[in-house]
């Protein structure tokens, strides 16, 4: 209770901070070049000096933040990738030839990418199912948000869930996780799913694909609402069938919408971590990078050298995806 | 949306969408229902039985020798295994290897001319035509029906003697601070970028659009290094609250800024114009005009930041400690996934704690949330 008195204390803090920083750094500014009050050359002298200055001040907290928690940290994790354990030694691309040799990094880069074919094809698959089907339905809006509700659950809560799900018991007594029950009933045996190798993984991709379909449907019944209706009633009286009209008609007009959708979810999966590190923890050839990653953070006091040659490939993986992003963000803007 | 009135499809797709739902629902149902029933029962049967009464083989053991009484020349022992509870026995034994030999209702002999019944209603009976010795009473294995059985003891327990509790709270007291302190920060940021000209703001607006998928893990290492650093310089702890809430902060501000701006600068030009006109300063202009007009985005902000504090494990294990005054419900969970791994009620009750905020968030607040993943679907969570 102490703590969260500590912690209100702290926000209220922070915030009268931030309004005393705005407000205080503003009224300086004011004073030191004043235009109200002035006339002619002087005063749109120091107007001109306030605009210029003035953004900088909006802007500085902020700057500040992102350029320690995340632009000093892209730069120096990369430097520490070719320096030893403890980041002084600078080792070259030994490192980088560690990894190439690590049975474990190379389990791991093949999960990745059977994550990364698997689960945003399947959730954005669903999700488009889902917001088109949802869309012709008078209860369609409650589906939507129980298909949506994953979304807020953390991946530990999730890793739960589904551990439960799968959860075995031995042959001959009574199964409690459904999946096994449902074997059972249906003349099978029950399978322990998390300790069969390359199939768990599956298993794995399940939670992560429970989770993110209603973040994909929620998008892309959004964009299935902004496709112009003449089009579809042009479809309709060339006598289009639902099939044709869909596939034909209006999962091409909302292609660009896939395709951040599909991205959005494919940076989820390279950072895929929790729901890894909850369910087997890397056992039974399950692990992936940012749980590796994490591990070696640690491992045996820690290897940041390791540790941050890993992160560096997970970054090269993302590179692709950030300059598509930057130039669709760009593009639009010159747009407006 | 086409009107598809053809009724032979339009069932097909009621159908089809009943069956994702329920896909999609039942593992967090069958979580919840485990999470409030008896734990006995918890662990023998699944919880979509959890309605009907379930079968259970239990042990039990007779009143010792001492306690009988002598009666029409036989000695008895007698007493009920099932002490009060609402079960029928159907069958009961004497010998592990055979527990469910005898049919409640006959007797059964269980040898030196004693017999042994036990009745429907658990009340059992040994007679024997001499005096019985010993200490100890004779073990009885049955099975009963029992009827089901709901309880909050799980909940209680976790809450205690789990450290489920501590651990609600100082997941509460990451989350809070964490979401609120940015907003200000952020604000203000997105106002410069979307509304005054400086040179280099396109620059610094793709810069912002790149930060958004930065992997976190490019961070942690850097981060941790310079904490460590900066508690042994100023002879603090490496691992504070204040550090998390910084961090949480530093990683939630590229989504801030760009909803924020996007949706600032959406705002109608006229509003702004007419304001300056009025001779009203930036200051003025954003802190009575813009942040009043963007209150939908400020919202749909701090849901998303609030949920990814309070759901946070990664962040958490590198920033924070791992006491009982740190522990973040995240982290306590996935110990106890490794030390409490067969215990589900233990399990099922403390992931409900873990999920029913961000649950209670989201119900309350999915517009909000709609609203913003709709406007900065470039973030990758």
């Amino acid at each position: 209770m102490q703590q969260l008195l500590f912690a209100i204390f702290t926000m209220v803090g922070g915030v009268l901070a931030c309004v005393v920083y705005f407000f205080g750094t503003n009224f300086l500014l004011d004073r030191i070049f004043p235009s109200k009050g002035l006339t002619g050359a002087q005063a749109s002298k120091n107007l001109r000096i306030t605009n210029a200055i003035r953004p900088w001040l909006f802007m500085a907290p902020a700057l500040i933040a992102l350029s320690v928690y995340l632009v000093y940290p892209v730069f120096e994790s990369v430097r520490l990738a070719f320096h030893d354990r403890t980041g002084q030694q600078f080792v070259g691309f030994s490192n980088f030839a560690w990894m190439i040799n690590d049975g474990e990094f190379r389990q791991s880069i093949f999960n990745n990418f059977l994550w990364l074919l698997v689960v945003p094809a399947l959730a954005t698959f669903f999700g488009l199912i889902v917001a088109a089907l949802t869309d012709r339905i008078w209860w369609g809006n409650i589906a939507k948000t129980l298909i949506f509700m994953p979304m807020a659950i953390s991946f530990v809560g999730a890793a739960v869930i589904w551990k439960f799900v799968y959860d075995y018991r031995a042959e001959g007594s009574e199964q409690i996780g459904i999946l096994n029950a449902i074997v059972v009933a249906m003349g099978g045996s029950p399978e322990a799913w998390m300790t069969i190798p390359f199939w768990n993984n599956f298993f794995l991709m399940v939670i992560l694909i429970w989770i993110q379909t209603g973040f994909a449907m929620v998008i892309l019944s959004a964009a299935l609402r902004g496709i112009p209706e003449e089009t579809i009633e042009a479809a309709v009286i060339d006598g289009a069938n639902g099939f044709q009209i869909f596939f034909k008609i209006m999962v091409p007009q909302i292609w660009g919408t896939i395709a951040v959708v599909w991205t959005t979810i494919t940076i989820l999966v390279l950072k895929v971590f929790d729901i890894v590190l909850a369910m087997t923890n890397g056992q039974w050839q399950t692990q992936v990078l940012a749980n590796l990653m994490f591990d070696w953070m640690f491992r045996g006091g820690g290897d940041f050298g390791r540790g941050a040659a890993i992160a560096v490939v997970i970054m090269i993986l993302v590179i692709p995806i950030m300059i598509w992003n930057i130039r669709n963000a760009t593009k639009e803007m010159e747009g407006h | 949306m086409i009107a598809t009135s053809r009724s032979p499809l339009i069932f097909v797709v009621h159908l089809s969408v009943l069956l994702l739902v329920a896909l999609w629902t039942l593992p967090t149902a069958g979580l919840l229902i485990s999470s409030l029933r008896d734990k006995d029962q918890l662990a023998v049967s699944g919880w979509w039985t959890a309605l009907s009464t379930s079968s259970q083989n239990l042990t039990g053991r007779a009143a010792a020798p001492e306690a009988q009484v002598e009666r029409d020349g036989k000695f008895v022992i007698s007493g009920n295994l099932l002490e009060g509870d609402d079960a029928k026995v159907s069958a009961f034994g004497f010998r592990p290897l055979q527990p469910t030999a005898f049919e409640a209702g006959t007797a059964a002999d269980i040898g030196d001319g004693q017999t042994l019944t036990v009745k429907e209603d658990g009340s059992y009976e040994i007679v024997s035509p001499t005096r019985m010795e010993g200490t100890r009473g004779q073990r009885i294995f049955y099975t009963a029906a029992v009827p089901s059985r709901f309880t909050l003891d799980n909940y209680r327990e976790v809450l205690n003697a789990e450290g489920i509790g501590a651990s609600f709270i100082n997941s509460l007291t990451v989350a809070i601070p964490a979401t609120i302190i940015p907003i200000l920060v952020a604000a203000f940021c997105a106002y410069a970028l979307a509304w005054m000209p400086f040179p280099g703001r396109a620059i610094l607006i793709a810069v912002i659009v790149g930060l958004l998928v930065v992997p976190l893990q490019m961070s942690l290492i850097p981060l941790l290094r310079l904490y460590n650093g900066v508690g042994a310089f100023f002879g603090v702890p490496a691992k504070t609250y204040v550090g998390i809430w910084l961090a949480h902060m530093g990683f939630g501000l590229p989504l801030a800024v760009y909803l924020l701006r996007n949706y600032m600068a959406g705002l109608p030009r006229e509003i702004l114009e007419s304001a300056r006109v009025d001779g009203a300063s930036d200051f003025d202009i954003f802190v009575k005009i813009i942040l009043p007009l963007s209150f939908p985005a400020l919202a749909s902000f701090a849901i998303f930041q609030f949920l990814w504090t309070w759901n946070d494990l990664l962040v958490a294990m590198v920033f924070l400690g791992a006491g009982n005054e740190e522990l973040v419900l995240t982290g306590r969970l996935v110990n106890l996934l490794g030390s409490r791994g067969g215990n589900w009620e233990i399990l099922t009750a403390s992931a409900f704690i873990t999920i029913i905020v961000p649950l209670v968030v989201f119900f309350s607040l999915q517009r909000y949330l709609v609203r913003g993943l709709l406007a900065g679907s470039v973030k990758g969570g």
